[in-house]
C-alpha cells in the first residue's frame, strides 16, 4: 500500500511539472503490479466471464501486467490461446498449461498449478470469475498459499479495497485486503462488463508462452478423477449473459406449463430461468436456478412469472436493469422490486404476451 | 469410518437483516439464529451415510462463541453422536482461520470424510471446504447433489452442481464434500431425540489447545444497505405492459 501511495504521489508530481507524454516514467524503480487471471475457455474461445475478469483486473492500476492462464490440451486450447492473445490490448501475456489432467476442471491439479505459477511469477493479484470453476479452485489455491481469498466482488473501489454482497445481497460489505501477496479475488461477472474490444488488435497480439510443467506432475496426485458432465442441450442464450431473461416460479405449476415460458423466451430471444421452488419441483433442471445459491444474473430485462420474490431469489436478479413481475397475488414481495408489475393470472398473461409481443430483431 | 461435519450458527434464513446504523455490521443481537441451512444438509448426509452402514460415528463441530453449543445441541438432536465446540469468544473468525481449526480437528479425529455446507448464508463466502481440502491436501467434491460411498474401494462418487449442468467426479478417501441444496431433505429433530441430545457430550476446545494461530489478512471497513430500487408502477393490462417496455423502458 505504501509503495502505491508513493507511486501515485510521484506520478502526480511529474504530471504537474512536465507534460506526461514528454517523459514516460521509468517502470524499473517501482514495483510493478501483475495479475494472473484463471481463464476459462469453451470451443476455442474465452468465456465471457473471463473477459469480465479482464475488465476487473484492469481496474487495479494502469501499470498492471495481466496474464491469462489457460489449461487443457488439444486444438481447442491452442485456438483459445490465440483468441486470448488478440482479444484486448490490456492482456500482456497468455500462459498455456498443456496437460491432460487439466482438461477437466478438477480443483486439485488446478490449485497446484496456481501455486506453481505464483512461486515463479510472484503475482500481486490472482483473480477469476465467481463461476463454479472459480469458486471451486481459487479458495483451495489460496489456502495452499496461506492467504484469505475474497469472493464475489462486485466493485473494486481502489487497489485492495473491495465491495461484496453478504446476507443474500441484503447488505454490502467493504473489505480492505491487508495480507501478503497474492491478493486473491473472484469477481461477479455481471458487475464487470467485458471490456469493449478496440479494432485492429491483431497487430498487438500478446505473446503466448507454454508453462513448464516438468515439476508439476510430481506434486499433483491423482486423488480425484473426472467421470462425466451431464448438460442440458439448448440453443437459447446462456443465462449468465442473456439480454432478456424470463423466469418461472412455483406458480407455473408443472413442467408442462414451463413450455409456455419457453415459447415466450423464443419470441423474445431470451434465456429461461427458474426459482428454487420450480427446480425442486422438477419443472426444470437445476442449472437454470437464479438466486443466492444459483446463478446471479443482471440482464436488461428480467420478467418473473409466478415468482413470489423470496430474498434468496431476489439476491440473484436485483441488479437487472428492468424488472417485470406477473403474479396473481398483489402482495407478493416481487412487486416491491419490480419496475412494472401486472397483477394477473399468468396462464392468461403469457399467451397474450406471446401473441402481442413484436418479433425479435 | 468416522464422519466429521462442520456446522455454523447464523442468522435464520427467514429473517430480514438490518444493517447497524454505525455501519459496523449487521444487527445480530435479539435476532433469531439457526443452523446454516447448508450445514443441516451436510449433517443429514452424514447421518444417512451412518444409517447405511458407511460410517460408524458422526461428529459435529462448530467454531464460534458460547452460543454455538445450541447449534451443536440441534445437531445432536438430529442424530450426531457427539460434538466438539471450539470456543473463540465473541470475535468473528473468517474462513482461513476456520479451515486451520478444522484441519487441527481432522488431524485429531482422523475421519474418512469431512462434510460441510457449500456456503454460509451470512458471509456468503463459499470458501471453507475448499480451503480445508487445500490445507490437508485431500481431494474435494464441492456443491454435491449426490454422494455414493464405496467402502471396499475407499472412494466416493460425487455428482456436483456446476454452471453448465451436473458433473460427476470420483474421489479417493479421505475426502472433503460440500453440500448443495438438492443433496437431501434434512430431518426434523423429534422431542425424544431433543431430550436424548441433552445427555450427549459436547467437548470444549480452545484455539490454544489446538495450537492454531488466528490471523486475519483483511479488515471489514463498513457494511451498508444495498441501493434501494425506485418504486415501480402497476400496470393493468398486457397491452399497457408492452407499451411501457417499448416506449418508457426501451428494452423491447
Amino acid at each position: 500500500m505504501a509503495s502505491l501511495a508513493i507511486f501515485r504521489a510521484l506520478r502526480n508530481r511529474r504530471f504537474s511539472l512536465i507534460s506526461p507524454s514528454a517523459i514516460p516514467y521509468s517502470r524499473s524503480i517501482f514495483k510493478l503490479i501483475s495479475t494472473l487471471i484463471l481463464g476459462e475457455h469453451e470451443g476455442g474461445f474465452l468465456k465471457p466471464s473471463t473477459l469480465s475478469a479482464v475488465s476487473a483486473a484492469s481496474s487495479f492500476g494502469k501499470d498492471n501486467s495481466i496474464s491469462i492462464l489457460l489449461g487443457g490440451s488439444g486444438s481447442d486450447l491452442q485456438k483459445a490461446a490465440l483468441h486470448a492473445a488478440s482479444t484486448h490490448p490490456v492482456i500482456s501475456q497468455v500462459l498455456v498449461a498443456d496437460a491432460n489432467i487439466l482438461m477437466h476442471p478438477l480443483a486439485e491439479p488446478w490449485a497446484d498449478l496456481v501455486h506453481l505459477l505464483q512461486k515463479k511469477g510472484a503475482y500481486s493479484y490472482i483473480i477469476s470469475a465467481s463461476s463454479s470453476f472459480g469458486k471451486n479452485v481459487l479458495p483451495r489455491a489460496a489456502a495452499i498459499l496461506d492467504v484469505s481469498p475474497i469472493t464475489d466482488v462486485i466493485e473494486i473501489s481502489e487497489p485492495y479495497l473491495f465491495v461484496r454482497p453478504i446476507y443474500a445481497g441484503n447488505a454490502l460489505c467493504t473489505v480492505r485486503y491487508t495480507g501478503l501477496e497474492p491478493c486473491m479475488v473472484t469477481i461477479r461477472s455481471t458487475s464487470f462488463p467485458p471490456p469493449s474490444i478496440p479494432t485492429a488488435v491483431e497487430s498487438s497480439a500478446a505473446p503466448i508462452s507454454q508453462v513448464d510443467l516438468s515439476t508439476f506432475y510430481k506434486e499433483t496426485g491423482g486423488k480425484s478423477r473426472w467421470l462425466k458432465l451431464t448438460s442440458q442441450e439448448t440453443d437459447r442464450p446462456d443465462l449468465g449473459n442473456a439480454r432478456i431473461i424470463v423466469t418461472g416460479g412455483r406458480g407455473l405449476k408443472s413442467a408442462e406449463n414451463f413450455k409456455l415460458l419457453d415459447k415466450l423466451a423464443e419470441k423474445l430471444g431470451a434465456a429461461v430461468g427458474a426459482t428454487r421452488a420450480a427446480v425442486d419441483a422438477n419443472f426444470v433442471p437445476n442449472d437454470l436456478q437464479v438466486g443466492q445459491t444459483g446463478k446471479i444474473v443482471a440482464p436488461e430485462l428480467y420478467m418473473a412469472f409466478g415468482v413470489s420474490g423470496a430474498i434468496q431469489h431476489l439476491a440473484g436478479m436485483r441488479d437487472s436493469k428492468v424488472i417485470v413481475a406477473v403474479n396473481k397475488d398483489p402482495d407478493a414481495p416481487i412487486f416491491q422490486v419490480a419496475d412494472y408489475g401486472l397483477v394477473a393470472d399468468l396462464f392468461e398473461a403469457i399467451p397474450e404476451l406471446i401473441e402481442k409481443l413484436p418479433e425479435k430483431k | 469410518m468416522k464422519v466429521v461435519v462442520a456446522v455454523k450458527r447464523v442468522v435464520d434464513y427467514a429473517v430480514k437483516v438490518r444493517v447497524k446504523p454505525d455501519k459496523s455490521g449487521v444487527e445480530t443481537s435479539n435476532v433469531k439464529m439457526s443452523m446454516n441451512p447448508f450445514c443441516e444438509i451436510a449433517l443429514e448426509e452424514a447421518l444417512r451415510i451412518r444409517e447405511n452402514g458407511g460410517a460408524s460415528e458422526v461428529v459435529a463441530v462448530s467454531i464460534g462463541p458460547t452460543q454455538c453449543t445450541e447449534t451443536l445441541r440441534t445437531a445432536l438432536a438430529m442424530g450426531a453422536d457427539r460434538a466438539v465446540h471450539v470456543d473463540v469468544g465473541p470475535i468473528t473468525v473468517y474462513p482461513l482461520s476456520v479451515a486451520k481449526i478444522l484441519r487441527a480437528i481432522v488431524e485429531a479425529e482422523k475421519p474418512g470424510l469431512l462434510i460441510l455446507g457449500k456456503q454460509a448464508i451470512d458471509d456468503d463466502c463459499n470458501q471453507t471446504g475448499q480451503m480445508v481440502a487445500g490445507l490437508l491436501k485431500w481431494p474435494q467434491g464441492t456443491f454435491a447433489s449426490k454422494v455414493i460411498l464405496n467402502k471396499e474401494e475407499q472412494i466416493a462418487t460425487v455428482e456436483r452442481e456446476v454452471d453448465s449442468g451436473l458433473e460427476t467426479i470420483c474421489l479417493d478417501l479421505p475426502a472433503i464434500i460440500t453440500t448443495d441444496l438438492r443433496l437431501n431433505q434434512p430431518r426434523y429433530a423429534t422431542l425424544p431425540n431433543i431430550m436424548k441430545a441433552k445427555s450427549k457430550v459436547i467437548k470444549k476446545l480452545t484455539v490454544e489447545e489446538l495450537n492454531v494461530e488466528l490471523k486475519s489478512d483483511f479488515e471489514v471497513c463498513q457494511v451498508t444497505e444495498p441501493p434501494v430500487r425506485k418504486a415501480g408502477t402497476i400496470v393493468s393490462t398486457v397491452d399497457e405492459l408492452i407499451d411501457k417496455l417499448k416506449n418508457e423502458a426501451h428494452v423491447l
